[in-house]
């Protein structure tokens, strides 16, 4: 638990320190939305907006995560995370949250409201934001290990987005789905069930995976 | 018991020997190649010769008989390759990279084969090439995960490396793979059209399943072969500075 | 009705060019499949053969005009 909190800590206060960076995310997210809304006055999206949101998130997710893992091995503080940190699985959870915190639960967070951009309905709009809240996590994980794959490479985003989309396919169908459901009116609660059980297997799993991919990475 | 298990672990530490196995594979691959082309013949002559025409389909199901060994061959080789990822990584066998290196553009072209003729099938079947249908989807996935792999192996420098990354990628794809298969089967059919949908037949009748057991051991047999002379061809540019290479090379 | 047996089966009611652009697809990639590893060897090959020139005046020659050709072969 510590070696979590003091990874995250740590990172947090970097994200902070690089204020306007931060925000990429964000900002990617919500100008995509204006852009699609403002495609829609021609197009008519409706339902279809939920599962267009959810294309947009990802696609922010995959342009953040490329990053995570790139000035901790510049200033080799990746090498001595990878040498010291005394629960490394803790510390690499701990260093996902907090890149999760800058991008995945802002963008969570906003959806509600970037939601009427594209008018989704308002009874839509919970459960997108429910469903981006549980799966955006599982993004930013299963993106680690791309990241920690293609960190040593000197290759940027579009191998990241090669290596990672692929496997991000159950989530963006569940949770897509989930918000398509609510807005069909059906109860969304067995995709959102899904969503949690991904999360929970890749808390569980992607450490492990991202490990070994820093690990290999090292040594390029 | 004892013997074999003398054998087995024998035979393991030869595999990882590039030079055993460059030596002791030739006459294997030429008679995979054989023996595979010769029952790909059979098969597809049968299957399109003399077995019965569907009651339904017509004679485009015959397309079935190139597809499905594709398509299954294509899935069987992404586990391949997630299984020698695991054996490079684990005891950092060079033969299970190049196996790795050697596999991965046959699965691909095996994926994007299921896929063409599954397209082509499509169009009269359904009326339309593509559907997003559980099946097609979880393949063009497949055709992404190989991508990735392929690149992932181009963006590292040094092969050797290269090899490492590529086995942390494809045992994460394998993991991947049943929740992606569950995940595109729930989502299509929840959201699908239903004017579309692919009931899996109840059952096929023996006379049109032997050639396809004929062509699918052919696609089989011939893709090793393919496999281990590509292997060959890993071991002899990857070993390109050891003496026996080179005066293998000399010698011809 | 007068299509005589080869042109009827040719035709396979009425699917034929599904058929055979399916089949015609798969034999091409088979056969594809099965010449790579060929060219990739005698690719391997031939690069050793070039480095290993040098030691022969004569070869060496000959290995000067050969020079854009390896550069060709680095993907695989």
């Amino acid at each position: 638990m510590n070696a979590f909190l003091t990874q995250l800590r740590r990172d947090l206060a970097i994200s902070f320190r690089h204020g306007a960076e931060a925000m990429n995310p964000i900002a990617f997210f919500a100008l995509a939305a204006f852009l699609l809304g403002l495609g829609q006055s021609t197009l008519r999206l409706d339902e279809a907006a939920a599962g267009a949101l959810w294309v947009l998130a990802l696609f922010a997710n995959v342009l953040a995560v490329e990053g995570l893992f790139g000035r901790d091995r510049e200033d080799g503080s990746l090498e001595q995370l990878l040498l010291h940190a005394k629960p490394l699985f803790a510390a690499l959870l701990g260093k996902v949250a907090a890149h999760w915190m800058m991008s995945g639960l802002p963008i969570a967070a906003l959806s509600p409201f970037v939601a009427l951009l594209v008018d989704v309905p308002p009874d839509g709009m919970l459960v997108l934001a429910l469903t981006l809240l549980l799966g955006t996590p599982t993004l930013a994980l299963v993106g680690a290990i791309g990241a920690a794959l293609v960190a040593g490479t000197g290759r940027g985003g579009l191998l990241v987005a090669l290596l990672v989309m692929p496997l991000y396919v159950p989530t963006l169908l569940f949770g897509a789905g989930a918000a398509m459901t609510a807005l069909a009116g059906g109860d969304p609660s067995a995709e959102l069930l899904w969503l949690a059980a991904l999360l929970a297997a890749s808390i569980t799993l992607a450490p492990f995976g991202v490990d070994a991919a820093l690990r290999v990475g090292q040594e390029y | 018991m004892g013997k074999a298990m003398e054998w087995l672990r024998r035979t393991f530490h030869r595999m990882g020997s590039p030079r055993w196995f460059f030596a002791g594979s030739r006459g294997w691959v030429l008679g995979l190649y054989l023996v595979g082309a010769a029952l790909i013949v059979v098969g597809s002559v049968w299957g399109l010769g003399f077995a019965p025409t569907d009651r339904l389909q017509g004679d485009s199901y015959r397309i079935l008989y190139v597809h499905v060994p594709a398509a299954h061959l294509a899935e069987a080789v992404y586990v391949a390759i997630a299984i020698a990822g695991v054996v490079h990584l684990v005891w950092r066998m060079k033969m299970a990279d190049l196996a790795i290196a050697a596999a991965a553009p046959v699965g691909m072209t095996l994926t994007a084969a299921a896929l063409a003729t599954g397209y082509i099938w499509g169009i009269p079947t359904w009326g339309t090439g593509w559907v997003w249908d559980a099946r097609t989807t979880s393949m063009l996935v497949l055709l992404f995960l190989y991508f990735g792999l392929i690149a992932l192996r181009q963006a590292v420098p040094r092969p050797e490396r290269a090899a490492l990354a590529v086995s942390v990628l494809a045992i994460v794809g394998v993991v991947n793979i049943p929740v992606i298969k569950y995940s595109v089967d729930w989502f299509t059919t929840l959201h699908q059209p239903a004017s579309i949908r692919l009931g899996e037949r109840p059952s096929i009748d023996p006379s049109m399943l032997w050639p396809l057991a004929v062509n699918a051991l052919g696609y089989y047999l011939f893709l090793v072969g393919v496999v281990v002379a590509a292997l060959r061809a890993k071991i002899i540019e990857r070993e390109s500075k050891a003496d026996w290479v080179r005066s293998w090379v000399q010698a011809r | 009705m007068g299509a005589g047996p080869v042109t009827e089966w040719l035709a396979m009611g009425g699917h034929g060019v599904y058929v055979w652009s399916a089949y015609g697809l798969s034999a091409a990639a088979l056969a594809g499949m099965g010449v790579w590893p060929w060219l990739a060897l005698r690719r391997a090959r031939q690069r050793i053969t070039d480095t290993l020139a040098p030691n022969d005046p004569v070869a060496d020659a000959s290995n000067d005009r050969k020079q854009p050709e390896p550069g060709q072969g680095g993907a695989a």
